[in-house]
């Protein structure tokens, strides 16, 4: 069977679920082969077996987490060109499609980006990706060079396929044209003990109702251990991080559940949050669009429905 | 110092978009289409960054006949002058190939800071930057929400998923703005009269010394094979809250989908 790489998406060693649904997806289509970038492979390889990794390269080189993407693509590169894949996979945020971009062009190879599906098909991977703020479906391949793929949050559902694989350590060169974007500082997020955005079944996000009280949106996230989100003209507003924008211009999420609090449902918000699963919202205007695409909708001040829903959401969890 | 902001046309997304049954490429002609409101804050950067020293804004495009709208609007709001890359043979390009496009006509204006939007509002892929820097071995310091140019030195901060980064890089680069950035001006009534004595020259790939076979949609690396329109959704429940009965519907409501 053909090699299929995995970039793995971690935080010290700490792996992300989305790193579980590339190798889940990467079984589909041949043997997954992890590439593991800066300290802490050891505390890596476990979850890195438990999803089917028949090998992981461990690239330590100091340099990798110093610069910008561009050394990153550079050993990536490196180790294509040593174990020649069929395909390669990557987390589709901001980072993975920067290297993925970087790579397309180094291996002159097609690049596809957003996949929210991926499966094995004669002549290799086929694509699903959402487009126009969801509103079509568009299936896809590469037609040519080593297939690329960036992948959404969400897109599989992680398979565990117990594997014992060993560690190989791989010496990359890094050019001196990669060196050139320097990372001056970097100030880490607070966490906030919520999911994470794009990977959480369930989102509350608020909008221009909430007037800049976020309280009752957090409120509620929390009686339902969903992560919260915010519209862009809250964002603007300067009522919540940037972060946590959901639609065209932040986040693109698909959750079971999606909850809109006092958002209209703007195109550039719909962009982000249409391809939810089940979608309730809450706002006073009878009229606002966001009620075209809802399983259920409240006609109401969320500043009322919320606490009201939160306090019997709390009484019957408990 | 010579600014160049990539601008791309693209389908109104608050009107019809579609994809032309014929080749499942994105129909850019026979829709309204404008300058990508997310290059709107590409070219408020460049005009910031040339309104604080010495500096000419060129706009560069590449796309159909009515991406010259993308250059006009671009040039209302105050660029000094427009590149506008035309040919039949373009269409059907992809982001590979289309990032070579950009890296020649870059290359032959001689480009000192290149700026882009954060991504396109149609194919939305987000990668052309990092390809065209890429292709031209230049630095890239890629979505900035705050941008500062010192000299030879640019500096952004970046708001990323786990942490708030400082990136800085020197001229000649590539930089991309997010929506965060700034807030793009409207045209006044003398950049509009202006725009219409501002050079703007139109290209083709033999300009570029780039053959037909080197991009388009047969030399594209990616195939669409198939569009499906995603079906509209059904209407839900929709209940007016009167003393608490939405919030207890709403619980209800969550309760029997099992959310609890």
């Amino acid at each position: 069977m053909s090699n299929v790489l995995v970039l793995v998406d971690h935080t010290a060693g700490a792996v992300r679920k989305t790193t579980a649904e590339l190798l889940t997806i990467a079984r589909r289509l041949g043997e997954p082969v992890a590439v593991f970038v800066g300290e802490g492979v050891s505390d890596a390889l476990p979850a890195l077996g438990q999803y089917g990794a028949t090998k992981v390269i461990a690239l330590s080189n100091p340099e990798l987490s110093q610069f910008l993407v561009a050394p990153k693509a550079e050993a990536l590169a490196q180790v294509a060109a040593k174990i020649e894949p069929s395909a390669i996979l990557i987390s589709s945020n901001a980072e993975g499609k920067e290297i993925a971009a970087r790579l397309a062009v180094k291996l002159d190879s097609g690049l596809i980006t957003d996949a929210v599906d991926v499966v094995a098909a004669d002549g290799g991977a086929v694509t699903t990706q959402s487009v126009f703020a969801g509103n079509f479906t568009v299936q896809a391949k590469v037609t040519h060079g080593t297939p690329i793929i960036t992948v959404k949050p969400n897109a599989a559902t992680p398979e565990a396929a117990e594997t014992s694989p060993e560690v190989e350590e791989f010496d990359v060169t890094i050019s001196d044209v990669a060196k050139t974007a320097r990372i001056v500082e970097s100030k880490p997020r607070e966490a906030t003990g919520r999911p994470e955005l794009t990977e959480a079944a369930i989102i509350v996000s608020g909008g221009r109702g909430t007037g800049g009280d976020f309280g009752p949106i957090e409120a509620f996230a929390d009686s339902l251990g969903a992560a919260v989100g915010a519209s862009r003209a809250a964002v603007d507003s300067g009522w919540y991080p940037h972060a946590y924008q959901v639609g065209q211009t932040g986040k693109t999420v698909s959750p079971q559940l999606y909850v809109a609090a006092g958002i209209s449902g703007a195109i550039q918000h719909r962009a982000g949050m249409q391809t939810s699963k089940t979608i309730v919202a809450v706002n006073k205007d009878p009229e606002a669009p966001i009620f075209e695409l809802v399983d259920f909708g409240v006609v109401g001040d969320l500043h009322k429905v919320l606490p009201t829903a939160t306090e019997e959401v709390t009484k019957r969890k408990s | 110092m010579k600014i160049v902001v990539c601008a791309k046309f693209v389908p109104d997304a608050t009107a019809d978009r579609r994809f032309r049954s014929e080749d499942n490429t994105v129909d850019r002609a026979g829709v309204d289409g404008l300058l990508s409101e997310l290059d709107e804050y590409a070219v408020e950067t460049a005009l910031t960054v040339k309104e604080a020293g010495d500096a000419e804004v060129t706009v560069l495009t590449v796309g159909p006949e009515q991406a010259a709208d993308a250059v006009k609007k671009s040039l209302q709001m105050g660029a000094d002058a427009g590149v506008h890359v035309l040919d039949d043979a373009i269409h059907g390009s992809d982001a590979v190939a289309t990032s070579l496009i950009l890296s020649k006509a870059l290359g032959k204006l001689e480009a000192d800071l290149v700026v882009f939007g954060m991504g396109s509002t149609d194919g939305g892929m987000g990668v052309v930057p990092a390809m065209v820097s890429e292709r031209l071995g230049l630095p890239a310091v890629t979505l900035g929400s705050e941008v500062t140019v010192d000299g030879q030195t640019v500096r952004i901060r970046r708001d990323g998923d786990t942490a708030s980064e400082t990136i800085e890089g020197t001229l000649p680069l590539v930089l991309s703005v997010s929506d965060q950035a700034n807030e793009p001006r409207y045209p006044s009534f003398k950049g509009i009269m202006a725009a219409k004595k501002k050079p703007v020259e139109t290209w083709s790939l033999a300009d570029l010394e780039l053959t037909p076979e080197q991009v388009g949609g047969s030399s594209a690396w990616t195939e669409v094979v198939e569009v499906t329109a995603r079906p509209a959704r059904t209407a839900g429940t929709i209940v007016t809250d009167e003393d608490g009965s939405g919030a207890a519907g709403l619980v209800e409501f969550l309760s029997t989908n099992k959310f609890l």
